[in-house]
């Protein structure tokens, strides 16, 4: 176990350099610093200026230095004027001020140091864990109607492949996988939001939920993440368990004498539920999708917020920053997923 | 003039009929599930699969069915009712049904068609007889003949079209001074005064054009690339699975915002990216055609130098905007939507091309064409991937359904597409500030979209159990 | 005599399908004795296991009983409710049917399936339950029982598997067994040990036994009774000693015609094929369902009304569905059609010396150790095969005959020693380098009917492509015109070509197969078990053809099958392999007569000869062959070897035996002295009649 967990980390490792260097190549590519020189230092500073911007602050090494130096690998130079004061560098942002000997060398992701968000003017780890925390909750929500609801249907439906209870919840199911989150918001706030109806049941904004979250505030947002991924899982789910109904030990299992009940739940339902698992867990980097979407139509500040945000600003570290987290937190779902598959399938655990 | 009603004369009596539907149809679907999980738990265990739900359930299910076709009947009254009326007696849906009247006219054409012939049209033939199979194949094509029909239809033109005094205002409002045009907004102005009816309709061409055809390009790599991981395995296959999972672990709005900033269009990312990828449809079909008429030298070699002339010829249009005769071109902002489309798609399709090939290699027909002496490229093409046909329609299908989500997304967000586009994630985008006080703008490409997700999903599951009966 | 266990009376079940009900079986009827063993035989789609699931009131959704009764111990089972059925279930009556891996649930412990019944059906505590399940578990023959109660179902080999479902059957003393093909899915020796475990116990528990099998050798083995079913109804039934000898149903006769007993031959005593085929449940004529293709068949009489069971006189329970049985010469046999003389045996076309095949395969699964380990499927194999001559390849799956097919034919390159095709050395060369000529050369018939055919293209376009490749034919018409030809040689009609291998059935499609293979004139074909997925009817048509084809063209047959039936029949030598390597070789007649290699001798013994008149000498192998990755030390037969304490020094443990020549050809891999070998009997002895 020990062996597989680590080559798995090794290869999640491999992974998140390739993706990150990706990310870091594409947002700091000439036209982004060029854009970034005039929002920091005036619109309307010459080209030879914006040259000796980026020089100036780190931004003119070659790209894998540069990479080099956000891992925190690479010392990162700093640029001082005829005194021997601090005018510029990676070390330097955010600290202005500071003298050239206190300036550390070293100021990437693995020395703890993210960056400055130029949107925000805060240091990006104080905005991206503000900005989890407020997603985490949402998440937390959303995961906690969704997975329960989507597996109830689907093993209900599955259990009986072919009957009416079956095929009223799958098509309820495949509805539900045809409405995006853009749509079942829009048609959730014109619902029971807007005046049209006038049910006004809920907030259409869920901004007043930063200082607490209601259930007036907080269920539509929740809702409409969750209603996307609960058709998927609930048809995966239904699936598999159609799959474990119609296998030799399950009629094994009958044979003996068990009643529908105990077959369904000592029989089938530890089997059909394995492949769900999986499915679960890599709805990850669709729910961030789903955040965004509903963060942006709910005007709720987080996790996605800083996402669009960042790429909207040009705030290169924030959106760097926000990239390497979406990306560690697929990575380490997927390796939950496969972990979790393991224990649950005893044909590979004990192999 | 007076604002329109929704249903004009019929109203009064077809609202309370619709109305009694909808709470039949509402009390029969919160007890049928009631009373067969009742009957489940107190029925016979084992029998119950046999003798079927219990007299309650039976109950429930008949009212169910009923109100169903009750409701299917009111809406229809609805739509032909509104044909029928004389024209002052429409209401808005009235005045809708009858804008449509081209599309009717084709669906029920194409239906006919498909039922006169229906014995020797296979698959599609047997969809007919699968509810949600003849649902689905409806709703895409409803839809495809609007986007077809879109002029006809559309009463204004979707962006040029802005009349003053119509900003915001509610659904079937009439014009000002309606001299020479259509005398109202039958589903309300949006927020620059342009007809929201007209650009639902006109929005349904831009996603039609927009999806399938990513759609297959994206199946062009996915099945070039998943046939050799698959049948020829090793380094290639590790290589190949590395980069899909790569592509796949990105979310993928990440993409979306990494892929169409106007940074990375002035590098000519896209552009560079296109290149790439509509490669795969030429060499897809050079392979196609040099493993299957290897005997046959002079076809062989017509085959193949039409592929590569007409092809290349496509090629440097699409993606280079490099064609000599200035016939071929895409506009800039749809090539960056179809690219990032296609390669967001690519890797998944890669995946499921893959596993198929890794379960069809091993069957006995495959070893036969080996001990022929075939070469790989052959087996791949025309022993394996025609037998993998059945899942890849299905997939295709749900595919474009997914593509159009992802559109919708690439709009919402205001990316790629022109803001005065009418496609219907932009249009959700330019609606969402004022939705709580003027929902019509962003509520009917809303409810477009899943139609149209809906018809292709339930397409896709009409087509799955069919194949599987097969 | 007391009231039979199970009395089944004119019973018929449907299927609802799309195109209406079609009913599976009809008029069945059949009682089973307490303590009695009942065989219940026909080829697949006769209904047999129809009439299992029937008993067992598990039809699924679209099955139903549309007539008759069935009583066990008097109470009819239809008019039971759910939970009297529930009790009755596992408890009662138990059924083990064909996939032993796919009847164990992969997710549980073996106990925990086990104790299952007991706390379910007598309310058995936890500990008591356990205790249970541990002396179910020695008493199938298992070693170990707490190791094998912790274990998962994927832990053990197919053999323990099965052994387990029918501990698991037994755990609540049935008064009724069922078992539907259990042994379907294992290897002859294997099959052997099961068949002996389920008589034993059945004795030993006074459990009455219904046992449905394809297989008539083995029902001459396990039972008491026999029913035989053709086209959902019994055609006969009796003792089963007494239906053996005195069959007075054509199709039974038809159906013993068919399978190559001792004594068959293919030149002067050749299988008799049934005619026609095997008609669809809605398209079931009038009057006597085998009708149509039977050679006694009267118009007038046969098909004018049903036709009701008649007794047979001479023992008090054997009947059979037959109007015109007293007519019959039931003697008599068709004149032999005149066959082509065999063919001369010509020189070797394909001489094989020393040949070697090892590949790696990578273990360990997902977690840990992954270790390269070697497969040694082909040891030091040395043989000839000439022209016009059938060589059969034998042995258990897992033996390596598929792998020296793949290596002979080119798609694996051997490890090591020499593959002469004709005097080409082709050992190290991959199909697409010999050429195609070459290639056209040696071609393969395969096993699996339903997966040789490419299912989304035309028959006539599959025989076409092969044709293109080989270079035959200058134009598209002269190929035509070919594949029409072949489609001849293997006596399929014309029109054939236009059609989708799905409206064929099993052996048409073994046909197309054969005339594939032939496309190019192919002079060495390897048949890599060509009959065996076939039923016993098509098996005879499919073999003929085979040496039909064999004679006309001079071909050299290589014959891979682990059925020593069949091979008897129609192989002209024959090699024995066991963990990849040769262990015997020679002439049909040396190896079926001793001295036999230890192993043949076993594996003679386990074949079940459906003949009453051969007496068998029995050799029950213990265990299971040993993984090709970790072989055993010494002689690869040692671990199950019952000879073994004939060779001194326990030789056998530590070296690989010699090949050892007996004389003419005929050698054997063994340490025994040739004393010892001249001491082996017989394993078949005809009775005197």
């Amino acid at each position: 176990m020990a062996g597989f967990i680590i080559r798995r980390l090794g290869v999640m490792a491999l992974t998140a350099l390739c993706m990150t260097f990706i990310v870091f190549l594409l947002t700091n590519l000439q036209p982004n610093l060029e854009k970034l020189a005039k929002t920091q230092a005036g619109a309307r500073i010459t080209d030879a200026e914006v040259a000796s911007w980026i020089d100036r602050n780190g931004y003119g090494a070659p790209m894998l230095t540069r990479y080099g130096e956000w891992l925190g690998v690479l010392p990162a130079p700093l640029a001082t004027d005829a005194d021997g004061r601090a005018v510029g560098g990676r070390c330097l942002r955010g600290h202005p001020g500071l003298a050239a000997d206190e300036v550390p060398r070293f100021c990437g992701v693995l020395q703890g140091d993210w960056g400055y968000s130029t949107k925000f003017r805060r240091p990006v780890t104080e905005v991206i864990a503000e900005r989890l925390q407020r997603t985490g909750l949402l998440m937390a929500w959303a995961f906690a109607t969704m997975v329960p609801l989507a597996l109830i249907v689907g093993v209900l439906a599955g259990m009986r492949e072919g009957s009416a209870l079956d095929r009223g919840l799958s098509t309820l199911s495949i509805a539900t996988t045809s409405t995006p989150e853009y749509v079942s918001g829009v048609i959730f706030v014109a619902l029971f939001a807007s005046s049209m109806v006038g049910l006004k049941w809920f907030t259409g904004s869920a901004k007043s939920a930063v200082e607490g979250a209601t259930f007036q505030n907080f269920t539509l947002p929740v809702a409409t993440v969750a209603l996307y991924g609960m058709g998927y899982i609930a048809r995966m789910t239904r699936a598999s368990m159609a799959e474990v109904m119609t296998a030799q030990y399950i009629r094994t299992a009958r044979l003996k004498g068990l009643s529908f009940r105990a077959v369904v739940l000592r029989h089938a339902l530890r089997n059909a539920l394995i492949a769900p698992f999986t499915v679960i867990m890599l709805q990850f980097p669709w729910l961030l999708t789903g955040v965004v979407i509903v963060e942006a139509l709910f005007v709720y500040p987080g996790f996605g917020d800083a996402l669009v945000q960042g790429a909207q600003n040009n705030d290169i570290d924030l959106l760097l920053a926000v990239s390497v987290v979406a990306v560690i937190v697929v990575l380490a779902t997927q390796l939950l997923s496969d972990i979790g598959y393991a224990l649950l399938n005893p044909r590979i655990r004990v192999a | 003039m007076e604002r329109l009603s929704w249903t004009g004369a019929l109203g009064p009596w077809l609202v309370p009929a619709l109305e009694a539907a909808l709470v039949a149809l509402a009390l029969a679907a919160l007890a049928h599930p009631l009373a067969l999980l009742a009957g489940y738990r107190l029925g016979p265990g084992p029998e119950a699969a046999r003798s079927g739900p219990g007299r309650a359930a039976r109950l429930t299910g008949g009212l169910l069915r009923l109100s169903l076709w009750a409701l299917a009947a009111a809406l229809a009254a609805f739509l032909i009712g509104g044909l029928l009326v004389p024209p002052e007696a429409k209401g808005i849906l009235g005045r809708i049904a009858t804008r449509l009247w081209p599309v009717w006219l084709s669906l029920g054409a194409s239906f006919a068609l498909v039922a006169l012939f229906r014995r020797r049209l296979g698959l599609l033939g047997h969809l007919l007889g699968n509810p949600a199979g003849a649902v689905g194949l409806a709703l895409v094509m409803f839809w495809v003949f609007a986007a077809l029909f879109a002029d006809q239809i559309a009463p204004f033109d979707p962006i040029t079209d802005v009349i003053a005094g119509m900003k915001n205002k509610p659904p079937g409002t009439p014009l000002p001074a309606p001299e020479g045009t259509y005398g109202y907004y039958l589903l309300g102005g949006d927020a620059l005064a342009r007809d929201v009816f007209s650009r639902a309709v006109a929005g349904a061409r831009v996603v039609l054009a927009i999806a399938p055809a990513a759609t297959l390009f994206a199946f062009m790599v996915g099945i070039t690339l998943g046939l050799p991981a698959g049948y020829l395995g090793g380094r290639l296959d590790l290589l190949l699975s590395f980069l899909a999972n790569l592509v796949l672990a990105f979310p993928v709005i990440l993409l979306f915002f990494l892929l169409v900033t106007p940074e990375i269009v002035a590098m000519g990312v896209p552009t560079y990216m296109a290149g790439a990828l509509f490669l795969f449809p030429l060499i897809f079909l050079t392979i196609l055609w040099n493993s299957r008429f290897r005997t046959r030298p002079p076809l062989r070699a017509a085959l193949i130098g039409a592929t590569l002339v007409l092809g290349g010829w496509l090629y440097a249009g699409l993606a280079w905007n490099a064609d000599p005769f200035g016939v071929v071109s895409m506009p800039a902002g749809v090539l960056i939507v179809f690219v990032s489309v296609v390669f967001v798609n690519a890797p998944s399709v890669f995946r499921i091309v893959r596993g198929l090939t890794l379960d069809i290699r091993t069957r006995d027909y495959v070893a036969a064409a080996q001990t022929r002496g075939e070469g790989p490229w052959y087996i791949m093409l025309w022993e394996i991937l025609p037998n993998a046909r059945g899942p890849l329609l299905v997939d295709f299908c749900l595919r474009i359904g997914y593509t159009t989500i992802l559109l919708g997304t690439l709009g919402f967000f205001g990316l790629g597409l022109a803001p005065e586009s009418p496609d219907w994630g932009t249009s959700i985008n330019a609606g969402r500030g004022l939705l709580q006080f003027v929902p019509f703008p962003p509520l009917v490409p809303a409810v477009a979209i899943m139609s149209l997700v809906l018809g292709m999903n339930l397409l896709a599951d009409g087509l799955r159990e069919e194949s599987l009966r097969e | 005599m007391t009231a039979p266990l199970l009395e089944i009376d004119r019973l018929s079940i449907a299927f609802a399908t799309r195109r209406g009900d079609i009913p599976a079986v009809a008029d069945f009827s059949l009682s089973v004795a307490a303590g009695e063993a009942v065989g219940l035989v026909g080829e697949s789609g006769c209904g047999k296991s129809t009439v299992a699931l029937g008993i067992m009131r598990d039809l699924g959704r679209a099955g139903r009983i549309s007539g008759g009764t069935i009583r066990f111990r008097g109470r009819d089972l239809a008019t039971l409710s759910g939970s009297e059925l529930r009790r009755i279930r596992g408890n009662d009556i138990a059924m083990v049917y064909q996939e032993p891996m796919a009847s164990l649930n992969p997710a549980l412990r073996i106990g925990r399936q086990l104790m299952e019944v007991p706390r379910l059906h007598r309310g058995a505590s936890r500990a008591e339950a356990r205790e249970l399940a541990r002396e179910m578990v020695a008493d199938v023959g298992l070693p170990d029982p707490d190791r094998i109660l912790d274990a998962y179902p994927h832990q053990l080999s197919g053999g323990q598997q099965q052994r387990i479902v029918i501990a698991m059957a037994l755990m609540s003393r049935p008064a009724l067994l069922i078992l539907d093909e259990p042994t379907t899915a294992l290897d002859v020796t294997v099959e052997a040990a099961i068949v002996d475990l389920v008589k034993g116990l059945g004795r030993k528990y006074g459990t009455a036994l219904l046992f449905i099998s394809h297989n008539l050798g083995l029902v001459l083995e396990v039972c008491d009774r026999i029913c035989v079913m053709y086209s959902g109804e019994a055609v006969e039934q009796g003792p089963v000693r007494h239906v053996f000898d005195r069959m007075r149903h054509p199709y039974t006769q038809a159906l013993f015609r068919s399978i190559p007993l001792p004594g068959a031959d293919k030149t002067t005593r050749p299988l008799e094929t049934i005619p026609g085929s095997f008609l669809m449940p809605q398209d079931r004529p009038r009057g006597c369902n085998f009708g149509p293709r039977c050679t006694h068949f009267e118009p007038g009489l046969c098909d004018t009304a049903e036709i009701a069971m008649r007794p047979v006189p001479g023992a008090s329970d054997h009947e059979a569905r037959c109007l015109r049985f007293e007519k019959i010469d039931w003697q008599s046999r068709p004149p032999v059609p005149k066959a082509a003389a065999p063919g001369e045996v010509g020189a070797p076309v394909l001489t094989v010396s020393g040949l070697r095949k090892y590949y790696e395969v990578s273990s360990g699964g997902l977690f840990g150790h992954r270790r390269r380990k070697l497969v040694r499927a082909n040891e030091t194999l040395s043989f000839e095969a000439r022209q016009s001559e059938t060589l059969a390849i034998v042995g258990e799956s897992g033996c390596g005959k598929s792998t020296l097919a793949k290596v002979l034919l080119g798609l694996e390159t051997a490890t090591a020693g020499q593959v002469l095709l004709d005097d080409r050395e082709v050992q190290e060369t991959p199909i697409q380098k010999r050429g195609p000529r070459a290639v056209a050369d040696l071609q393969m018939v395969f096993q699996n009917p339903f997966d040789t055919l490419n299912p989304s293209k035309r028959v006539g376009g599959q025989i076409l492509r092969a044709l293109e490749v080989f270079g035959v034919g200058a134009t598209r018409r002269a190929r035509r015109e070919r594949m029409f030809e072949l489609l001849d040689l293997v006596r399929l009609p014309r029109d054939f070509a236009d059609r989708m291998p799905h409206q064929l059935s099993g052996g048409q499609k073994q046909r197309v197969g054969i005339a594939r293979a032939f496309a190019g004139g192919a002079r060495i074909v390897v048949a890599d078990e060509p009959v065996s997925a076939l039923d016993v009817s098509v098996q005879a048509a499919v073999a003929d053809l085979l040496m039909d084809i064999q004679r006309t063209r001079r071909t050299t047959l290589i014959f891979i099958s682990h059925d020593l039936s069949i091979v008897r029949y129609l192989a002209d030598r024959v090699m024995v392999m066991y963990l990849g390597h040769a262990v015997e070789i020679g002439s049909t007649a040396q190896v079926f007569a001793p001295p036999y290699h230890p192993y043949t001798e076993a594996l003679l013994s386990a074949v079940p000869v459906p003949d009453t008149r051969v007496e068998k000498t029995r050799i029950v192998l213990e265990g299971d062959v040993p993984s090709a990755i970790d072989p055993p030390p010494g002689c690869p037969f040692q671990t199950r070897c019952h000879w073994k304490d004939r060779v001194p020094n326990g030789r056998c443990a530590r070296e690989l035996p010699p090949m050892v020549e007996l004389g003419s050809g005929h050698r054997i891999l063994c340490h025994l002295s040739a004393e010892a070998l001249g001491e082996m009997e017989p394993v078949f002895r005809v009775a005197a009649e």
